[in-house]
């Protein structure tokens, strides 16, 4: 089985502070990181309001949903991909072949200027991800959850 | 695939509820919704026709609890059931952590019971899963209506690896919750052999 993403603290602070340079730079009202399956890693902006868990399955959804139509026209995928709203427009790109990272922008900043700095962040966040396949394929470690006991276990579903 | 956060001390997990046209994955996951209380729960997504067919998937966000600190979180999906949305069942399995097949216990529905397993082990092995060794739980659901399979009959044909299996009436609860901690459970299992 595929192992699953793992994030530790240090690279965490890494990825946040680079979304929140992101949503400065690009004048975004929102930036947020998702596992291609639809886990949300990192929120930058006016995330207070939105509801991320949903928009980070969804985003998910689109671009696997995107991926399945490149497939079927000979392409690999489609890494950048832009919807344009009345107000509000939302860019997604894909990073690192794992990760899609999502700005969400108003009149306030324009496609190019998102374009620019996602594809400057985008290849910070790369390397941050390549670090972290390596770190978690080197011998020794372990699965994190290791030393939970099957009580540990039970005992949650005993409510 | 899980998600282990130690930053925000969370781990997530993807289960996804598999199993032919309206067999009653969207009901199961309505009941979970319904019954969970609000802290414990996200906002329920169905992507659905006009009809209420599942067009794409539903998504339920539940937390279970804590694990040691941890935060651990399940992201339930469905997939949709009709035959020719194969292509969406397939990117719904990517990432998969645990499954529950829905049966429909209908004697008619056989046939497209055993139709959904076996497209089920071949999309998973698309995905390089093996459906003999990822977290699996089976659900006889609609044990309420009159012509129905027995249990015998329904285990030889659709569980013959014997994995947990409960008898359900969807609709009115009955086995939902015991199917979805069979199956979180089985998954954190597995994350603890660390699969």
């Amino acid at each position: 089985m595929n192992p699953g993403l793992v994030m530790y603290e240090e690279e965490f602070r890494q990825i946040s502070g680079i979304c929140d340079r992101l949503t400065r730079d690009a004048n975004a009202k929102v930036v947020f990181l998702v596992d291609k399956n639809g886990q949300l890693i990192a929120a930058s902006g006016q995330s207070q309001n939105l509801d991320t868990t949903s928009l980070a399955s969804l985003t998910a959804g689109n671009v696997a949903a995107m991926g399945g139509l490149a497939k079927l026209i000979g392409e690999k995928e489609f890494p950048n991909q832009f919807h344009e709203g009345e107000r509000e427009s939302l860019h997604m790109s894909i990073v690192a072949g794992r990760v899609v990272l999502v700005v969400i922008f108003d009149a306030k900043s324009s496609l190019g200027l998102v374009r620019l700095r996602v594809k400057k962040a985008g290849e910070e966040l790369s390397r941050i991800f390549d670090h972290l396949a390596k770190k978690q394929a080197m011998p020794g470690a372990q699965s994190p959850f290791a030393e939970i006991t099957d009580d540990d276990i039970d005992n949650l579903f005993s409510g | 695939m899980s998600f282990i956060n130690y930053s925000s001390r969370e781990i997530n997990c993807k289960i996804v509820y598999y199993g032919p046209g309206l067999c009653g994955k969207t009901t199961n996951l309505q009941y979970v919704y319904a019954k969970t209380a609000p802290e414990a729960k996200g906002k329920m997504i169905s992507l659905a026709t006009e009809t209420e067919r599942t067009l794409f998937f539903d998504f339920l966000p539940l937390s279970l609890g804590e694990i040691r600190g941890f935060k651990t979180r399940f992201h339930l999906y469905t997939v949709p059931g009709q035959v020719f949305y194969d292509a969406s069942r397939k990117l719904i399995l990517k990432g998969v952590d645990g499954v529950v097949f829905v049966a429909d216990s209908q004697i008619e529905r056989m046939e497209a019971n055993l139709e959904s397993v076996e497209n089920l082990r071949v999309n998973l092995a698309e995905q390089g899963y093996d459906l003999n060794r990822i977290p699996y739980v089976v659900q006889y659901n609609k044990r309420d209506l009159p012509n129905i399979a027995t249990v015998e009959e329904l285990h030889r044909l659709i569980n013959p690896r014997t994995v947990p299996e409960y008898q359900a009436v969807a609709p009115t609860g009955v086995g939902v919750f015991d199917t979805l901690k069979a199956v979180a459970k089985l998954v954190l299992t597995e994350l603890k052999r660390g699969g």
